[in-house]
């Protein structure tokens, strides 16, 4: 057997994983492995800061469905991955990071760079490992990508001492499955619990399904369609799941929640059955859980058994892989008609079905919605969105509409500002054929604003709309909302990101008004380089409809009066 | 209303701080937690007792799962089982109290484990209630030390937990 350094051990595995590219920073405790890995055939990205690394892994990780990899060094290096594994776990994104860590006689002794990242990341890691023998590498590597991987994917950390690095062994690579007893994913559904979610299936007539990202992560997409179709169900769709189901099938309402349309969350209300698919029911879905969907029974369908009865009590409940129950579904449920039902739900559509935002004359002002919307029309649909989050990532799902899944890559769950444009980067290096667009708030883009350096760096192309309404814009709308308009905070003066792009070489444009906007968008597709367009927006628009945190789910805040912008009409309820 | 659940881990390190650190993460209110050997090596074996008024015990169960380093869980609430605290209580003593004491020592099944100039320590081992109403009977002695393991239980029976699967 050959004799290997730990920090060999670390590209051999890499390589064995199929990994071709990782994202990351050296510092000292990690030398040795960046050491070596000029002998092996994987890619690196200098990021410039190491939470870029982590989103860029995430992305990378959400927009192919291989595993991401991010590399660190201790204390400072590690810390600053924090917040990129707590939004890789928050979204059940699969990410590895390997951090080094200082020489483990030192371990405790507070030594240069020395943090207890494992302590530090218990909580927002599937799991981790501290490796202080070169003994233990190949297992933690194998273990973590196996686990990052599968079930319910999530961020795994895998912290090596540099000592650990440095030993040499005899070592040959182990192709044998991992085994792990304590990590069970396939347990068997109990008879009764599909006999009961057949039932309520059966006997329901006010059938909602609501889809997650479990449709996405289970490849479902096909089931999905084939299951609403025979049995005749609309489906409403959770943010990190749009483009699970495509936005122009006729049972799709698109997105619920705290800003989906009027009428998609009127149908959850007066639902008979909901169908909780591949979701865990996140309070930006449910609004008050006490008054949500009072008259439902609830089914889920979810590959985590500690998502059932967390958020809403069920009726029956599966707990496996979302795409061979609904094969199991399929398998004996017979056609269904629920066209009353369909009926009624298109009725309180109002004219949010008619919205078609592009059909309307320019009165002068930009509004963000226009600018997504004729992203949307110019790139017929078919581009790798990557948000950030706020106003314009609420924008993005009501006005971007996703025929595909991973097409949409945004921070659901935790929220991170800062995601969009490393998380870009990611998702291109993962799909170079891809169209990919940045669609950043000014907020957001200005937290890591510094890898548009790394972009440039790697050549990599994007395409980048910052969303230039000059305020932190959702917070603004919720201080005017229900801090009676006392702008604490939010006006922002930014950069010209024209200037900020042309220092690093890359072109710029800025649009002001709507008739610019196809121009633009056209000649940053035609562009081999990554092109930032800077759109000034209405700074004072706000993202309608809203249900206010913790309010009833069908106690909407509608747009008020008249409004270039369409929106649902009459309340029903 | 207490459950208990009993948990066989990896005997690795930082396993109990994963356990802790799930609790605290999700605010689960226990009550104890004991942690100590098996019979099997490389494998300990934690008893939990669950406040079930403020935390679901299927809630506690399925988190505990999702450790990697947790191997088994029971829940012990709907099947029999024999439970076990064990208390050392140092009390004061002075004059015709030892004679007392002395007496309930006798009728608890308490244990003298040691005496000193003017205190005794008393070991109390039983059902959790049991070691409770002991303890209350010799609080009015002076109690000026305690200590309690926290409950360990095992299911009654011929049916074992075991790791092995």
């Amino acid at each position: 057997m050959p004799k290997r350094t730990g920090a060999q051990i670390i590209w051999e595995c890499l390589v064995h994983q199929g990994v071709q590219t990782v994202f990351g920073y050296p510092g000292g405790a990690i030398l040795p492995t960046y050491d070596a890995m000029l002998e092996y055939p994987v890619h690196h990205v200098l990021v410039r800061h190491e939470q870029g690394a982590t989103h860029m892994a995430d992305g990378y990780a959400r927009a192919s469905g291989r595993v991401g990899v991010a590399m660190a060094t201790s204390g400072p290096g590690a810390t600053n991955m924090v917040t990129g594994i707590a939004t890789a776990m928050m979204d059940s994104s699969p990410i590895v990071c390997i951090t080094g860590q200082v020489p483990s006689k030192m371990i405790g002794y507070d030594a240069f760079q020395e943090t207890d990242i494992c302590g530090i990341t218990l909580p927002i890691t599937k799991h981790n490992y501290l490796v202080t023998r070169v003994e233990d590498v190949m297992p933690a590597m194998k273990e973590a990508f196996h686990l990052a991987a599968s079930g319910r994917p999530g961020p795994v950390l895998v912290d090596v001492t540099k000592d650990a690095q440095q030993a040499t062994m005899e070592w040959e690579w182990d192709p044998r499955p991992v085994t792990m007893p304590g990590y069970r994913q396939e347990v068997p559904v109990p008879e009764k619990a599909f006999a009961k979610a057949l039932e309520l299936i059966r006997t329901s007539q006010r059938p909602v399904i609501l889809a997650g990202q479990g449709v996405i992560q289970s490849g479902a997409t096909r089931e999905l369609i084939e299951f609403a179709e025979r049995l005749n169900i609309p489906i409403a769709v959770t943010l990190l799941g749009l483009g699970g189901v495509p936005a122009s099938h006729a049972l799709n309402m698109g997105m619920m929640g705290m800003h989906g349309e009027a009428w998609v969350n009127h149908a959850i209300q007066e639902a008979d059955l909901l169908m909780a698919f591949g979701m865990r029911f996140d309070d930006r879905v449910t609004g008050n859980p006490a008054t949500y969907a009072q008259n439902a029974k609830k089914l889920h369908v979810d590959i985590d058994p500690s998502e059932i009865d967390k958020n809403v009590k069920t009726d029956a409940a599966i707990v496996g892989d979302l795409r061979a129950t609904l094969r199991d579904f399929l398998g004996v449920l017979e056609p269904a008609d629920h066209s009353p039902w369909l009926g009624h739900v298109n009725g309180m559509r109002g004219d949010a079905a008619v919205r078609d935002i592009q059909q309307l004359p320019d009165d002068g002002h930009l509004y963000a919605a226009h600018v997504i919307n004729d992203i949307w029309r110019l790139t017929e649909g078919k581009a790798i969105v990557v948000t950030d989050v706020g106003q314009h990532q609420m924008w993005e799902a009501q006005y971007y509409h996703h025929e595909s899944p991973r097409t949409l890559i945004t921070s659901g769950g935790l929220g991170t500002m800062g995601f969009a444009l490393p998380a870009a980067i990611g998702a291109k290096m993962a799909c170079p054929d891809a169209e990919v667009w940045v669609i950043a708030g000014d907020g957001g883009f200005q937290m890591t604003q510094a890898e548009l350096t790394t972009a440039a760096q790697e050549g990599v192309k994007v395409n980048i709309a910052v969303i230039n309404n000059g305020y932190l814009g959702m917070v603004r709308q919720w201080q005017e909302f229900f801090y009676d308009r006392r702008y604490a905070a939010t006006p922002l003066r930014s950069p010209d990101f024209v200037k900020i792009a042309e220092a690093h070489g890359l072109p710029a444009l800025r649009v002001d008004s709507r008739g610019q906007v196809e121009d633009a968008v056209r000649r940053a597709q035609a562009s081999t380089d990554t092109v930032l367009i800077d759109f000034r927006v209405e700074q004072e628009d706000s993202v309608y409809p809203m249900v206010p945190a913790g309010a009833d789910l069908h106690k909407m805040i509608r747009r008020p009066g008249p409004s270039v912008l369409a929106e649902t009409g009459a309340d029903p309820l | 209303m207490h459950h208990t659940l009993v948990a066989l881990v990896e005997d690795k390190p930082g396993v109990l701080n994963r356990v802790a650190s799930l609790f605290r993460r999700r605010s689960f209110n226990i009550e104890s937690l004991t942690v100590g050997r098996t019979a099997e090596p490389g494998i300990s074996r934690m008893t939990v007792v669950v406040d079930s008024d403020q935390t679901s015990a299927d809630f506690v169960t399925a988190h505990l799962y999702k450790l990697v380093n947790v191997l088994e869980v029971e829940d012990l609430r709907a099947v029999p089982a024999v439970s076990r605290d064990l208390a050392l209580v140092k009390v004061t003593v002075s004059g015709n109290g030892r004679s007392e004491l002395l007496k309930v020592v006798d009728e608890t099944r308490a244990h003298i484990v040691d005496s000193g100039e003017q205190t005794m320590t008393l070991e109390i081992t039983g059902e959790p209630p049991h070691v409770d109403a002991v303890i209350q009977r010799l609080d009015a002695f002076g109690i000026i030390e305690m200590v309690r393991t926290g409950r360990v239980a095992m299911r009654r029976g011929d049916t074992v937990l075991s790791a092995a699967r």
